[in-house]
């Protein structure tokens, strides 16, 4: 096997473009993780970040298997085509995976469901995930959040540092300085890590290309049942999202640019069925990419407001 | 496409954030519905013009109280390069924040507000970008538009901030002027019909100039080792490789190397990235190593090239940073974390504290408070491999590690 592998010119392929600089300083950030700490996890949502975020875990421990578990926080509200996907990226990796549910923490009675138009479950898996971090001691987190994608997030260190109530001081962060990590924490407290922090929404839809990295079909232009609200097209395929009697389905071609949970991604109008295609799509792009996602919308500091209680 | 990362400095109401704003809207990286947020937060305010620093200043109390907290990341790219600025406050914790910034970045632009000129935090920022060797750095003299575009405004602070640069005890430091309005967009991506008397670039166009090559040039190959890979799987059952980053220059299979610090000699067996066998690794690639012979090696070890040692000891000689609120006194100690590297030290003497506004030193210090930068003296439990900062950015840094809270308290750079 390792006679077989393929010399490549260095310079060819690992100085150059963006891309790579931001490949192996994520490489290196994860590599920090499995040494600095004893009980890392990788929060894996099924989504393009946490999928490249995988792929990048891979080749920081080859040849060997990736050296913690991943963590899904089900929301009960996923795309099935996600956790299709889901399941057979751990077959294939060979790693662990855990899942807790949303679902368990509403019938504990420890959360209360949303109700009406904006019903949506995405709130909700903070206290999901703060359970499961407490019950399984998990140190350090590791999540696929990125610094371009809203500003609260732009604000986050790569190592942030999370309280024993999972809670993030935004205006006490650690300095963080050069390429030096600091993950000395005390016993409770854990660590949200950030490895593709400097990654743009492009950069990660070109690293999947370059890569030729498996997402789930979602993400791709498709035909659906779709209705209209607020200006963003919702799915009507289940009754998760809520739908009011006047708002009529109509059969769109879409893909979803972001896949969080259903009750809170809309769709985009496109014919983007490739990656190419995608990639193209992105760089023309005069909307970000949260821009579809309604929890965000809720107000000026939706995000930082949620950073705090805990969400990821 | 290249990345270029920039630190900006200013003080309070410089206009940071605008100048990223303006910089994100004239180069038409602001998304509609971002640029929607902005006008709409805009009239809410009452502005007559675009608030640019609402694109930039992400937290509650940012906006509030209408300035910067802590650093923010911005992202935009041109056909050319892609660009991430630190975009670092100027307040009150300018020294720390500044540093936090600028030592990831390559470049820096300060700004001075014209109306004001170089005022006593001018002074700081650019002692700090000597001591951080940023070697690129833009004075944009912003604000243009309240002196009238006067020319000789832009000259007497020109004339007065070139009396600072004698100062510097880094000299390869290319410095740029340019007469700016973040507000108004005057040179920051377009030419400004208004400085008729300016023949320099635009800012963009300055920092599209900027060769990268050169800026990355760190010094000779260091190799901190940060995790060992053993799968022990029947495929790779002896496999040992060394997972880390080269730093400085670079390293090649069949290199003759010394491991610190055992000293034991071997040479480079492979190089991996992933499942792929390379000839050589350039700087800063994460890349795997496995060597010829078997040799013990664990994290926090170091490959270098033979006849290349750096400096093992377990004292040092270091410029502090302060960046805690818990003071530091002569006698404490803290963990030094060095890479990859953690050692336990001690300060065994605060030599004297440097006064970043280049009026001198003072001695007899006993204790440091935040934003103090300082000469001291540590003594280390276990020696490390270190060069000097000015040589060498990454293996001549460290940060101080407060023992009880965990904070990343200090940061030094090596003499």
């Amino acid at each position: 096997m390792l006679e077989e592998i393929k010399t490549i010119e260095a310079e060819k392929r690992l100085d150059k473009p963006r891309a790579n600089a931001l490949e192996h300083e994520a490489i290196y950030i994860i590599r920090e993780v499995a040494a600095q700490f004893e009980r890392p996890v990788l929060l894996f949502s099924g989504g393009k970040d946490s999928i490249t975020l995988v792929r990048l875990a891979q080749k920081a421990f080859w040849p060997a298997k990736i050296p913690f578990p991943l963590l899904h926080i089900d929301t009960g509200h996923n795309f099935p085509e996600t956790i299709a996907f889901r399941d057979r990226l751990v077959e294939e990796l060979g790693v662990e995976l855990i899942v807790r549910k949303v679902q368990d923490s509403i019938d504990q009675g420890k959360v209360v469901e949303e109700t009406g138009k904006y019903a949506s479950r995405n709130i909700l898996q903070t206290t999901t995930l703060l359970d499961a971090i407490e019950e399984l001691k998990f140190d350090a987190c590791i999540g696929g959040a990125r610094r371009d994608e809203e500003k609260a997030r732009a604000k986050e260190r790569i190592f942030s540092v999370r309280d024993d109530f999972g809670q993030w001081d935004e205006k006490n962060q650690r300095p963080e300085l050069f390429d030096m990590l600091n993950g000395q924490i005390e016993h409770g407290q854990n660590v949200r890590v950030f490895p593709i922090s400097n990654w743009t929404e492009l950069d990660v839809w070109s690293y999947i290309q370059k890569e030729n990295i498996e997402i789930p079909s979602i993400y791709f232009a498709h035909r659906r049942k779709t209705f209209l609200r607020d200006g963003l097209i919702w799915s009507a395929e289940d009754d998760v999202v809520f739908r009011a009697e006047d708002e009529a389905v109509e059969e769109r071609t879409v893909r979803f640019r972001t896949v969080g949970d259903m009750s809170c991604t809309a769709a985009v109008e496109s014919t983007a069925d490739t990656i190419d295609k995608v990639v193209a799509e992105i760089r023309s792009s005069k909307i970000s990419e949260r821009g579809a996602r309604i929890d965000d919308k809720r107000s000026e500091a939706a995000m930082e407001k949620r950073k705090q209680q805990g969400y990821f | 496409m290249q990345v270029l990362k920039i630190a900006t400095a200013g003080s309070v109401d410089d206009g940071k954030s605008t100048l990223i704003g303006r910089l994100l809207y004239d180069t038409k990286s602001l998304t509609d519905d971002k640029l929607e947020a902005i006008e709409k937060t805009s009239k809410q305010k009452g502005y007559d013009y675009l608030d640019f620093s609402l694109a930039t200043d992400g937290l509650v109390a940012e906006r509030e109280q209408g300035i910067t907290i802590d650093v923010a990341h911005i992202y935009f790219s041109t056909a050319n390069k892609s660009y991430i600025i630190a975009d670092t406050p100027g307040h009150v914790e300018y020294t720390r924040n500044m540093v936090t910034g600028a030592s990831t970045s390559q470049a820096a632009i300060i700004l001075i507000d014209a109306r004001k000129g170089v005022i006593e935090q001018t002074n700081r920022h650019f002692f700090i970008n000597n001591l951080l060797r940023i070697k690129d750095f833009v004075v944009a003299i912003n604000k243009m538009d309240l002196v009238g575009f006067s020319e000789e405004v832009y000259n007497d602070i020109k004339a007065d901030f070139e009396k600072l640069m004698a100062k510097r005890d880094y000299q390869e430091q290319k410095i740029t002027f340019i007469p700016v309005s973040a507000l108004k967009g005057d040179n920051v991506v377009n030419r400004s019909e208004n400085t008729p008397w300016y023949s320099g670039q635009t800012l963009l166009e300055h920092l599209e100039a900027i060769d990268l090559q050169d800026i990355y040039n760190e010094g000779t190959p260091r190799f901190p080792v940060q995790y060992v890979i053993r799968p022990k799987t029947d495929e790779f059952h002896d496999f040992r490789g060394f997972a880390g980053k080269v730093y400085g220059g670079e390293l090649s299979v069949g290199d003759e190397v010394v491991v610190l610090p055992s000293m034991t000699r071997s040479k480079i067996k492979n190089i991996y990235f992933y499942d792929e066998e390379y000839q050589t690794a350039p700087r800063r690639s994460s890349v795997t190593i496995t060597l010829k012979d078997e040799v013990n090696v664990s994290r926090g070890d170091m490959l270098v090239k033979v006849g290349d040692l750096p400096t093992i000891d377990k004292q040092l000689t270091a410029t502090v940073a302060w960046m805690d609120a818990e003071n530091l006194t002569a006698g404490s100690k803290y963990v030094v974390q060095h890479g990859v590297n953690k050692v336990l030290a001690k300060v065994d003497a605060i030599e004297h504290k440097i006064h970043p506004d280049y009026s001198g030193v003072e001695e007899n210090v006993d204790a440091l408070e935040m934003n103090d930068i300082a000469k001291l003296r540590l003594r280390l439990n276990n020696p490390i491999f270190y060069d000097r900062f000015k040589e060498h950015r990454t293996n001549g840094s460290f940060i101080m590690i407060d023992t009880r809270t965990n904070n990343t308290a200090g940061v030094g750079f090596i003499e």
